[in-house]
């Protein structure tokens, strides 16, 4: 919830937006479209206002790269509705504020304590920065073939077996909706005094009502990113990155920022953080409660389904499961002897349903702000469908789990190193110069520096022939990877 | 003062009617809900703006919804209405003593309260014996049941809207599931003529007919639709509409019509040149 009292009616920036719209400015500046008159091709797609809305920084509009004064004031508003100290609009998404974020606390051979299940964003940081992570593995559920949280006790360990960290990364929550005691966490990492940076990309919507988990900086973390264009409700590829300033001061984040941003920010994507963040503030409570509701009898009626476990909370070890935000709709799929990246297609191409992600067991519905029952029910019809049309007996999948791998190289080491070209099945025991994914979520698999093992090849074979999405590697037939030359 | 009724039928083509009197507006939570008195059509309701049932015009729609599939199969027992809020199908099924039971899944129970109080002409026949009404989605009603009815009928609105998922693949191969091995099911099809009416035809005929052995969509003219040109899907696990159809059965039940009658339907399967190119092109 809001820390002070601003005036939350106030949408500054949208309002400076509006007036100069409304103005009829003549523009001779980019963008070089003017308001659509010089590419009609453009009107099919977009209607007029957003045409006009898309304009370029000035001084009525104020810069993202050194805001004074509508964007400014839009951040300051932002900053409160999340429970911040600071906040910055970012427009490059959530990657570009989780880079920013780490970049921001770590330099050159410093070392960042993170747990293996981050996005790659987070890697490609320390690529950027020359950072050497240090990696926590998260408890494993193999049950349901994914990672959870990490514990208090896990970043303990991590503490003491590198007590050089400068900082410990978190994610609240992981895609499937698991948070960490993060409290306890960020009052341990703090007594430490080391500084907690937080991936709160799929948790946009926990500052707005209690029955979610908390957000990050309610409970102290010096920074967190979030992707309000994900369960918040605002443009794709907006986003907003936050701190408390006791220990990380705003210039030193908007100087680094500045080295990763686009000098051409999108007025369109900057206007709906502005208007997402009153939308949030005045109604996110009541729609999230809506919501909650939703989930929760949508989970009620897919268990009913012969195959199919909607997890919640209870579900999982408290080990790596404190909180759990159920607008996630995770679905073990496996019970119906296919894995969940065939449901993932079968729901898009039978069904014409898109859901956010499917990997070997489970798939995942994000509900949201913008759902409602009767879409819902036509997920739960599908899924029905799917239960009576293709159940056998259940799928035990080949591999159980993951061994942690060793780290031989840093990112950035490993990114820059001389490579070679090697068969993916024949790459067990080199060391990695790539990351291999799959999209979504965008876990790296494998990443730069790490020795590549059999179990990662394997999984990787699977995902393979289950048609999912890899990205990460050079070759995009996945079937070579390049790792670090023998010396 | 004049005061009429207007609907567009395409962005281009209206329908007015002339209107006595309003009886009622208001709303549900999934749409818009007005009932009228008229000059030429009696009293009628509205949803979201949208022409749903006259006084006039009723008999038409609800014959052929109910009589194809009941002189088809004259043996069934069990049946749902999905959506039929203002009593029409429901009606017309009663006419059969052999019918064991009806459910009729309305997602709306506005619209049921309101039309028993300003349609009765359609809506008499809900407090049947045989008839259970669910206030819920037909979506997930009849996900999970297994050959449970002998006909289902989808009495629903168009597909943009709260009808939407009455529309999508799921809830026909649910459906495909819920019935029995002579079961059928029918279902409102929208009109060949307007392109954009004519596309939501051809999609929901493409779905429907992967998964049924038949396969049929059959014609009526409803002056109060979009071109006045409708059509129904008939789609049967088993039965043929025309060639296993048991005519004298029906006709010895002495059930009195004013639209339907042994010919029409036959002769509503028999369609138009451009509409039957349309349904063979899916």
């Amino acid at each position: 919830m809001a820390k002070t009292m601003l005036n939350h009616d106030e949408a500054p920036l949208f309002e400076a937006l509006k007036k100069h719209m409304d103005d009829r400015v003549i523009p001779f500046d980019v963008p070089g479209h003017k308001q659509g008159r010089g590419n009609e091709e453009l009107l099919k797609l977009f209607p007029k206002s957003v045409l006009e809305a898309d304009v370029n920084s000035m001084k009525s509009l104020d810069f993202l790269s050194n805001p004074t004064t509508v964007i400014k004031k839009a951040e300051d508003l932002m900053a409160d509705a999340f429970s911040a100290d600071e906040a910055f609009l970012v427009v490059g998404g959530t990657t570009q504020a989780v880079q920013g974020m780490v970049m921001s606390v770590i330099s050159e051979g410093e070392t960042l304590i993170m747990p293996r299940n981050v996005h790659k964003s987070a890697i490609n940081a320390l690529i950027l920065c020359g950072g050497k992570p240090h990696y926590m593995y998260p408890y494993i559920e193999e049950a349901y073939g994914m990672t959870t949280g990490v514990s208090l006790e896990d970043v303990k360990k991590a503490i003491k077996d590198a007590p050089e960290a400068k900082a410990v990364f978190l994610i609240n929550p992981t895609y499937y909706g698991v948070t960490s005691d993060l409290k306890a966490i960020i009052d341990f990492v703090h007594q430490q005094e080391m500084i907690v940076i937080v991936d709160e990309a799929h948790g946009a919507h926990f500052n707005f009502h209690e029955e979610l988990p908390s957000s990050a900086m309610a409970l102290g973390a010096d920074m967190a990113a979030v992707s309000t264009h994900k369960t918040g409700g605002s443009l794709t590829q907006s986003s907003v990155l936050l701190l408390n300033t006791t220990k990380i001061h705003r210039n030193h984040v908007k100087t680094i920022l500045n080295l990763l941003q686009t000098t051409s920010a999108s007025y369109l994507l900057m206007a709906s953080l502005d208007l997402t963040r009153r939308f949030l503030v005045k109604s996110g409570t009541g729609n999230l409660k809506a919501v909650l509701g939703l989930a929760k009898k949508a989970r009620q009626k897919i268990n009913a389904i012969p195959g199919l476990k909607a997890f919640v909370k209870q579900d999982f070890s408290s080990e790596g499961c404190y909180g759990f935000d159920e607008t996630k709709l995770g679905i073990h799929v496996t019970g119906l002897g296919v894995t969940g990246l065939f449901v993932y297609d079968i729901l898009k191409e039978e069904y014409n349903i898109q859901v956010e992600m499917g990997d070997a067991h489970n798939i995942l519905a994000i509900l949201s702000v913008g759902d409602t029952e009767k879409r819902v029910n036509q997920l739960i019809a599908a899924l029905s469908a799917i239960s009576h049309k293709y159940k056998k007996s259940p799928l035990m999948l080949p591999f159980k789990k993951f061994n942690a791998t060793q780290v031989i190289k840093t990112p950035r080491e490993a990114f820059y190193a001389q490579k070679e070209r090697r068969l993916l099945k024949e790459s067990a025991g080199c060391i990695s110069g790539e990351f291999v994914m799959i999209y979504p979520p965008g876990i790296p698999i494998v990443a730069p520096g790490e020795v590549m093992t059999k179990e990662m090849i394997d999984y990787i074979e699977l995902l393979k022939a289950e048609k999912g999405t890899m990205t990460g590697l050079e070759d995009s037939n996945v079937e070579y990877i390049y790792c670090l030359k023998e010396s | 003062m004049e005061f009429w009724f207007t609907e567009k039928h395409t962005d281009y083509t209206k329908l007015s009617i002339k209107i006595k009197e309003q009886l009622y507006h208001g709303e549900s939570p999934y749409q818009e809900i007005d009932f009228f008195d008229s000059y030429d059509f009696g009293r009628f309701l509205t949803l979201d703006g949208y022409m749903m049932v006259n006084e006039k015009d009723e008999f038409i729609y609800h014959d052929m919804i109910v009589h194809v599939a009941m002189a088809t199969n004259p043996d069934i027992k069990k049946v749902l209405v999905i959506g039929g809020g203002d009593g029409g199908t429901v009606r017309e099924l009663t006419r059969y003593k052999s019918i064991e039971s009806i459910d009729m899944v309305e997602i709306d129970e506005k619209v049921v309260r309101l039309s028993q109080k300003f349609l009765p002409f359609t809506a008499s026949r809900l407090k049947d014996e045989r008839v259970r009404l669910y206030f819920e989605d037909g979506t997930t009603f009849v996900s999970g049941k297994e050959e449970v009815y002998d006909l289902i009928i989808v009495d629903s609105t168009d597909p943009i809207g709260p009808g939407e998922g009455l529309f999508s693949r799921a809830f026909y191969e649910n459906c495909h599931t819920a019935l029995t091995a002579k079961g059928i099911l029918v279902n409102q099809h929208e009109s060949p003529y307007y392109e954009s009416d004519a596309k939501e035809m051809r999609r929901s005929h493409a779905k429907i007919k992967q998964m049924f052995s038949i396969s049929m969509v059959y014609q009526f003219h409803m002056p109060t639709y979009p071109s006045g040109h409708w059509l129904f899907g008939f789609a049967s696990k088993l039965l043929h509409p025309i060639d296993d159809a048991d005519f004298d059965r029906w006709l010895q039940r002495g059930i009195e019509t004013k639209y339907y009658n042994v010919n029409i339907h036959k002769g509503s399967f028999y369609l138009p040149t451009y509409v039957q190119k349309m349904l063979d092109e899916v």
